[in-house]
């Protein structure tokens, strides 16, 4: 089910500002892939043109190709309500819906899409629970609001929310940088269990924690404020982390500069 | 003076403090020393005492804060007392119209009074109610709000949610403009359109029409801003999630801010209820029970209230009933705002664990 990722000569815009140019890159199904990179350069911006959330952006736009297996993302006649049921997307600040019980909340993406049969709904919302990690902290308490749970316990409410819809692919920008070191262990845990069913790919500012997560480390750059942001390499992140082959990579990652 | 108390205690955090009960020891004081200053002058005002009174509060406040706490406290209190007497001064014309209402509108305000029409009582007996003007108010406002909350609300969804460019700021800029419509103006207008070009007759209808003028502009306001203060992060997680955009704004956006979006309906209900001009204008005002809105002049209860005032040279049951019917009329327009608020409560995002 985990889908392969295949971008080339992407670039994205707001309004007149190019926020990043021209990459490509592949992205491997069943691993996770790692963005990293100083603040601004686009990774954020890149992640969200993967599944066409770029354009929800007043003024947003897009240039290139993303091939999800053998279809273009940006083609013609593709609905990007589509795209968004194959790429899922968690976010770097919890948001689960407020009205809405932890049980509504997990099950919020197959009722607003009206494609789900009733009798499933209670296994595919304590499937998506239990594949978060969350299930045993939540099951008395289902039908309370799910704003009502830690920070740590909202954000994997999120990703159970997101898996529950069955994507292909899942996004996640900055999935931890709100979270304390034992949430954020736990998120790292479920990531490594995720990638068995996804394709994942993570936005971090933790280097660390890129390393730790990651099969596959890109680092983006951008050469000055105000200029597009620019993927400089991409490579299995043991390699990225020990001996990368730009100058730029390995002076960001021993925070040399950035 | 404020050096002297930084002099005393050079490097300690504590400062010398006012007693708590100061501010009204304060209080009573300038309050003696008003009521003092005027009986002595011999000034016959209710107001001139008070006034005084709250001068003094204040600047007493300044001078005892500022030779006992120091400067920055002096202000603080300064910046209180300030508060305390605009609180007081907003308060004391609410609260003495709300007692002079109940004081009069009591007196002949009965189950009789609110279940019977003025029939074929004239304006200078007693006897007779307000059951007519009640059922007026009840369709013709009825029927503005089921104009003009549908229309307003998809206005507002349309500026806040898709809203783009030339046709949404000509749709606001008309809104303020239409925010700032005399209620005369409104009713003028559908004066002019409906009963002389038209030439359809006097009905609550007609009253009613005038009245969505004046409130459709106050519902797409307060729509807006609410439904402005839905996070962004919420429609973009629905809309990660796969959820077309307009199951987006009727799933997640409106239910989040239902509450807000019901307190400005009711605030504008309450504004309306209480439109003389256009009423009588266009409804023209009964004395029978009229039940049917589209046929016929009605009555309405601010209208009642005028006519009772204006039609009865002066007799004191004519007066009564006015004071009631104004009294029934400020009952109304709580009692909407209290349901206003009981729903926004219960509909509000709820946090608790």
């Amino acid at each position: 089910m985990a889908k392969r990722i295949d971008v080339s000569g992407l670039s994205a815009y707001y309004s007149s500002f190019r926020a990043i140019e021209d990459i490509s890159m592949a992205i491997e199904p069943r691993s996770v892939t790692a963005f990293i990179g100083p603040s601004g350069c686009g990774k954020s911006t890149f992640l969200r043109t993967l599944n066409r959330m770029h354009e929800v952006t007043p003024g947003g736009r897009v240039e290139g190709k993303v091939m999800l297996d053998d279809e273009n993302l940006y083609g013609a006649g593709i609905d990007p309500v589509s795209v968004r049921r194959e790429v899922g997307m968690v976010f770097q600040r919890p948001n689960p819906f407020p009205t809405m019980s932890v049980f509504d909340n997990v099950a919020a993406g197959l009722r607003l899409n009206g494609s789900y049969k009733k009798s499933e709904l209670g296994d595919i919302v304590e499937k998506s629970l239990k594949g978060a990690n969350l299930w045993n902290e939540v099951k008395d308490r289902l039908n309370k609001p799910g704003s009502g749970l830690s920070g740590g316990q909202q954000q994997r409410l999120c990703i159970a929310r997101a898996i529950a819809v069955e994507p292909k692919v899942l996004l996640m920008d900055e999935p931890c940088s709100a979270l304390d070191p034992i949430s954020t262990l736990a998120i790292e845990d479920l990531i490594g269990e995720l990638k068995e069913r996804f394709t994942i790919v993570i936005v971090t500012h933790n280097m660390q924690q890129a390393a730790r997560v990651s099969d596959r480390t890109a680092f983006f750059n951008l050469s000055a404020v105000g200029q597009p942001g620019k993927l400089i390499e991409i490579d299995d992140t043991e390699r990225i982390f020990s001996n990368p082959s730009v100058q730029a990579t390995e002076d960001y990652i021993s925070g040399r500069f950035g | 003076m404020s050096q002297t108390v930084n002099d005393r205690r050079p490097s300690s955090l504590q400062g010398a403090t006012l007693p708590k009960w100061s501010p009204y020891a304060i209080a009573a004081g300038s309050i003696a020393l008003g009521l003092g200053i005027s009986a002595a002058a011999g000034l016959d005002s209710k107001i001139q005492w008070g006034l005084m009174a709250a001068v003094f509060f204040v600047a007493a406040s300044y001078g005892i804060a500022a030779k006992v706490e120091g400067k920055r406290q002096a202000k603080d209190r300064v910046a209180t007392s300030l508060v305390w007497v605009a609180f007081l001064l907003a308060v004391i014309p609410l609260v003495s119209l709300i007692w002079e209402t109940v004081k009069r509108g009591v007196k002949v305000l009965d189950v009789y009074f609110l279940t019977h029409s003025m029939g074929l009582v004239t304006d200078t007996e007693p006897g007779g109610g307000i059951y007519h003007a009640i059922l007026g108010t009840l369709e013709q406002v009825g029927i503005a709000t089921v104009i003009s909350v549908p229309i307003g609300i998809l206005t507002a969804i349309y500026l806040v949610e898709y809203g783009r460019g030339r046709l949404a700021q000509a749709v606001t800029f008309f809104v303020d403009v239409m925010t700032g419509i005399p209620s005369i103006v409104a009713g003028l207008f559908v004066l002019s359109f409906w009963i002389i070009i038209l030439d359809m007759g006097y009905s609550g209808f007609a009253g009613a029409m005038a009245l969505t003028i004046l409130m459709l502009p106050v519902i797409v306001r307060s729509t807006e801003e609410m439904l402005k203060l839905v996070p962004n992060e919420l429609r973009e997680a629905s809309l990660a999630l796969g959820v077309p955009k307009w199951r987006t704004i009727t799933k997640v956006v409106l239910p989040t801010s239902i509450g807000g979006i019901t307190t400005g309906v009711m605030l504008a209900i309450a504004r309306i209820t209480g439109e003389t001009a256009p009423v009588l204008l266009l409804v023209w005002g009964s004395t029978f029970i009229n039940t049917d809105p589209f046929d016929g002049p009605q009555a309405s209860l601010p209208m009642y209230i005028y006519q009772q005032y204006a039609n009865s040279g002066g007799s004191g049951a004519a007066y009564d009933r006015a004071w009631a019917a104004a009294l029934t009329l400020i009952a109304f327009v709580m009692i909407l705002n209290l349901a206003a608020r009981g729903i926004a409560r219960w509909k509000a995002p709820k946090t608790g664990r």
